[in-house]
């Protein structure tokens, strides 16, 4: 058999190999979703050169629930993308994952450690934060 | 270029980004968010020369990262000469054409009403 | 107490299947112990690969229950299920059942160049008696890496290798830290080189799955991290610094 690579499926799996896995997979994915956004953010609003009129019509459409879901969620990516990110700039840079020694059955990985995912639930509680308090304010209008 | 020169760069315009678009979303807050939006207070924003630069910041670092996240994604999924050459090349003129684009907005918007 | 195993059948001729066997087990019994049984008394023609039994030779890993193990290491006790799932590693070549072709996996662990390449080991002397004098620190930097047993779990797991072929993944990315971090070397500059390209380390992102099935305690992903700081310029290696103790015979 030529490669039996596990493949996409293996690529975009989230769960069996813990919390860091986890991390893993919506950085990817609220870096692809943050990347539309951008995409999307920049042609939206390149409408305020077409006039006022071509501005209010724009934000009518997407001033409205669903865009206010939308923006609720990309606040949510952009947070978690933000602070997952500076502790991959650390950990990447070999700070804060201890020091290698001799390990000892059972053999809980350093790299693993609590900090490491403490780090990733504290830039989902960010992330969820951030969320309600710009929900608050996009539906408290 | 050198993969970790690539990197290092990617590792910067995220460190550079978070902070630029915490500054641009604080427009959104120093007033009521949806005054924030209204269209004279908008062009206001284009109209003060530190926050056009924020904002013309905001695009290239953004667009680099993205746009190189992007690329890191699709040399991951496919590898061949082909693919990875032709990829690099969509994302470096996807990211190109997102920063002319919105060059192009913030240039005309900081003008509007002067010509 | 019996279990059932069902194991994945594969020959490039038939394809793949399913084949489940009742086996006895006790608590003491490894899933390498049942697929051994099913060997000697159910089936004659399940191929499988393993030499220790010991979790020291690296040979008998596999997809147990959906997760990398070690047959030999891994107790059908401790898996709290009436049924185990054996299936071959993935990322790897499947040669027939549970058995596997590793040519890929080594031929990155040798591009690693997995040896010391320091100018005064050279042996030409041969009257002459020489040997590097590390202090226990200067170990205590490699040694965990050096415990890898080659047996590809980590390669099974990590989601770069899953699509990435041309990725060396975390073994031999944890090996190439090993031998640059170790004080007898002197290749560090040649070594970062070899690792910095569009397919080298920059394709790890930490998922860190490596480490969470490493079965030696090797943390594959401290290493690949640790490597990487050389490579930002965090950490900086001075040229080799062990001592070197000469005495002749
Ligand atoms: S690093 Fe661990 S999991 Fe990977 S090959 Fe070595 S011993 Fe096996
Ligand atoms: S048989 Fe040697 S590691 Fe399992």
């Amino acid at each position: 058999m030529k490669e039996n690579r596990e493949g996409i499926k293996g690529w975009l799996r989230p769960y069996k190999y813990g919390l860091p896995r986890f991390a893993y997979w919506l950085q990817r994915w609220t870096g692809v979703g943050l990347l539309v956004y951008f995409i999307a953010h920049v042609i939206e609003t390149s409408n305020i050169v077409n006039g006022k009129i071509a501005w209010d019509k724009m934000l009518e459409l997407t001033q409205t629930t669903q865009g206010h879901i939308i923006l609720t969620l990309v606040i949510g990516m952009c947070v978690f993308h933000a602070a997952n990110g500076v502790r991959l700039y650390f950990a990447e840079g070999g700070k804060g994952l201890g020091k290698a020694g001799r390990p000892e059955y059972p053999y809980n990985p350093l790299s693993l450690n609590n900090k490491m995912k403490a780090c990733i639930w504290v830039s989902i509680a960010l992330a969820a934060l951030a969320m309600m308090y710009g929900a608050s304010i996009l539906f408290g209008e | 270029m050198r993969e970790s020169n690539i990197m290092k760069i990617h590792y910067i315009t995220g460190i550079s980004a978070i902070i630029l678009v915490a500054i641009h979303i604080m427009f959104r807050l120093i007033m009521p968010y949806g005054a924030s939006l209204e269209y004279e207070n908008v062009i206001a924003n284009y109209k003060n020369l530190p926050y056009t630069i924020v904002l013309e910041l905001v695009l290239v670092t953004v667009a680099i990262h993205g746009f190189n996240g992007l690329r890191i994604i699709l040399i991951e999924l496919r590898q061949g000469r082909v693919w990875e050459k032709s990829m690099t090349w969509l994302c470096i003129i996807g990211a190109a054409s997102i920063i002319a684009y919105g060059t192009r907005t913030i240039i005309l918007a900081s003008l509007t009403g002067e010509v | 107490m019996s279990v059932n195993l069902k194991i994945l059948r594969y020959s490039p001729k038939e394809g793949k299947r399913y084949d489940t066997f009742e086996v006895p087990y006790q608590r003491w019994t490894t899933v390498l112990d049942a697929l051994l049984y099913v060997k000697a008394y159910v089936d004659h023609s399940l191929a499988l690969r393993y030499s220790c039994r010991m979790a020291s030779c690296g040979s008998c890993g596999m997809l147990i229950n959906g997760k990398p193990r070690l047959a030999c290491y891994t107790k059908i006790s401790e898996l709290n299920s009436n049924e185990i799932i054996c299936e071959p590693l993935p990322n790897f070549p499947i040669i027939r059942d549970l058995a596997t072709n590793f040519d890929r996996f080594f031929t990155n662990h040798k591009n690693m160049m997995p040896y010391i390449i320091n100018e005064k080991t050279d042996r030409k002397m041969d009257d002459i008696h020489r040997e590097f004098i590390q202090k226990p620190d200067e170990v205590e930097k490699y040694l965990q890496f050096s415990y890898c047993i080659k047996c590809g779990l980590c390669y099974a797991a990590c989601p770069t290798t899953a699509m990435d072929k041309e990725f060396p993944g975390p073994q031999a990315l944890a090996q190439m830290y090993r031998y640059m971090i170790d004080s007898r070397d002197q290749a560090s500059r040649k070594r970062l080189e070899i690792i910095d390209n569009r397919h080298g380390i920059w394709r790890c992102h930490f998922a860190g799955s490596c480490s969470n099935v490493c079965p030696k305690g090797v943390d594959p992903a401290l290493g690949i991290q640790l490597l990487r700081s050389y490579l930002l310029g965090f950490s900086k290696k001075g040229e080799e610094k062990a001592v070197l103790y000469i005495s002749s015979h």
